[in-house]
């Protein structure tokens, strides 16, 4: 048995993530599927196990949260919350994500194949974030450490407060945050996107490393500025 | 939290589901509002000469028992107006000829309990405490007709839960408002109407924007006109979802905080705080289904 279907109309929830929990490794199931996810939140989260999973529609809040070594491919849309403090592992969206795809990622790789919301990658602590199509405001928010490449546009204050992660983005920034500049590309920024845009599939092969901005922290809010007034 | 569900049908045939389209996606929004329910349907335009008011009698004494047949031989003893009454339980629709003033005036001063949910050509009003779908099966909703409604289910944070408070929240004629989200400034909205001889009936914080709106319609804004200025004038959370006789519009704060999704086909456009509220509607997989950003309006016609 290394391939198992799960309909989520005639199934609850509960019983799909305490299989992929608790049972897929000793079934020896590498492939879960999981049909009608019709928005339900809360799909495939806290797996910590090398399966793979497939929601075939739109997902719901949280989908793949916390997850390690899992990979879980979203068919659609996916709400607030995808793959938020992810260990490891790939979590792929297809569709569009709502806010705070990514929320405090620590490793893994999350792909976004269309838009993001507002607060993508808030508290980036190691994760990479590969987003087809644009961001919403306030995305990096005192991010970490990790990787985002945008393909698209970023909305307002993209890096706010940012720390030792890095943004890529090849469109148009609304705005910078306080203490996000633009800096020069190195070899290792070019090599660095070229990487995640392979690792995001083929449909990422029409954008070139060299078509991309670098944005990193200024590091000037990193100390105590008395005569700053709030004014960074 | 709160839970809010709009629809509108595109073709005058599809208007009789309009109901029953709606029904799943306002059971569908109950884990985030399990408190109360309501929803306003807009119908076919009644001629310019007669008006329709919704009634709630359940704060009454009688509750359900309300002599409903007594408020229209009432209306038309004392006023000389001629009333029409269609009743069920403790809702009512009374369709009056002239202006409505006089008649939701007498109401008010015979029948202080009972509650004006809305007035005018096309809107008819629902709203009471219970689940979602407790809601929807005591005033059969399944059955309603017409060209678009907005519903909300409610997780009371801002007042008390009452069917007054309830959404969704009308002022003037054939408009109505729904609020996911908080408001900030609600207190400053309602000194700065209150001048203007507006008066409010509950301590509700969507009511001030309501009554902000709508104020701003009747000084001759175009509804994205009114929406801009409440960009400007209101703070804090929400996702409005606005009605009147022949539009439906959407809005959202500026960061976002309360969510929303459309799905938009050749039949209907609808919208709702999750996808999971969407995902039995007819051809779902072929709809175009988006976020609406931020900041943005979101207008559609009827």
């Amino acid at each position: 048995m290394e391939c198992l279907n799960f309909d989520l109309a005639t199934t609850s929830l509960t019983e799909v993530n305490t299989f992929l929990h608790q049972k897929s490794a000793s079934k020896g199931v590498r492939k879960v599927t999981i049909s009608n996810p019709n928005g339900a939140h809360n799909i495939a989260v806290g797996l910590n196990l090398p399966v793979e999973v497939e929601i075939a529609g739109h997902a719901g809040y949280y989908a793949a949260g916390m997850n390690q070594l899992a990979s879980v491919t979203i068919m659609g849309s996916v709400g607030t919350g995808v793959a938020e403090n992810m260990m490891s592992g790939r979590v792929h969206v297809q569709g569009f994500a709502s806010n705070g795809a990514g929320a405090s990622a620590h490793g893994g790789l999350l792909v976004i194949d269309g838009d993001a919301g507002l607060r993508c990658g808030i508290s980036l602590k190691g994760g990479d974030i590969v987003v087809g199509g644009s961001v919403g405001s306030f995305s990096a928010f005192m991010a970490q450490a990790g990787r985002m490449v945008i393909c698209g546009d970023a909305g307002d204050a993209l890096g706010d407060s940012l720390y030792e992660a890095v943004i890529y983005v090849k469109g148009r920034i609304k705005s910078l945050g306080a203490d996000a500049r633009e800096e020069a590309m190195t070899d290792t920024d070019l090599a660095a996107i070229g990487e995640l845009l392979v690792q995001g599939g083929p449909t990422f092969s029409i954008h070139k490393p060299e078509e991309f901005k670098r944005i990193a922290s200024a590091r000037a809010l990193y100390h105590w500025n008395v005569d700053a007034d709030q004014e960074y | 939290m709160c839970g809010i569900v709009g629809l509108l049908v595109k073709k005058p045939n599809l208007r009789e589901h309009l109901g029953a389209w709606m029904v799943p996606m306002l059971i569908g929004m109950t884990e985030r509002g399990p408190d109360s329910a309501g929803l306003a349907v807009f119908t076919d335009l009644l001629p310019d000469c007669l008006r329709k008011i919704s009634l709630y009698s359940g704060s009454t004494p009688d509750g359900a028992d309300f002599n409903w047949a007594g408020l229209t031989h009432g209306i038309r003893e004392h006023l000389g107006i001629e009333a029409t009454l269609e009743a069920r339980n403790n809702h009512a629709v009374i369709t009056v000829a002239g202006p409505p003033e006089p008649v939701k005036h007498w109401l008010k001063e015979r029948h202080p309990k009972l509650h004006i949910l809305s007035t005018g050509r096309s809107i008819d009003l629902y709203k009471d405490v219970g689940t979602p779908a407790e809601v929807a099966e005591h005033y059969h909703f399944g059955n309603l007709k017409g060209s678009h409604l907005v519903g909300h289910t409610r997780m009371a944070t801002e007042s008390a839960v009452t069917p007054d408070r309830a959404h969704p929240f009308t002022a003037g004629e054939d408009f109505c408002l729904v609020h996911n989200g908080s408001l900030s400034n609600p207190y400053g909205i309602r000194r700065m109407l209150e001048p203007h001889g507006i008066h409010f009936e509950t301590d509700n914080d969507t009511e001030a924007a309501c009554r902000f709106l709508e104020w701003r319609l009747r000084e001759g804004d175009s509804l994205e006109m009114a929406l801009q200025k409440s960009f400007e004038e209101l703070d804090g959370f929400f996702t409005f979802l606005i009605g009147t006789a022949n539009q439906l519009a959407l809005i959202r704060d500026p960061f976002a905080c309360k969510p929303a999704i459309v799905a938009e086909t050749d039949d209907y456009v609808a919208i709702a705080s999750e996808f999971r509220s969407l995902a039995h509607l007819p051809d779902i997989q072929h709809a175009r289904i988006f976020e609406p950003v931020p900041e943005e309006m979101y207008v559609w016609n009827a």
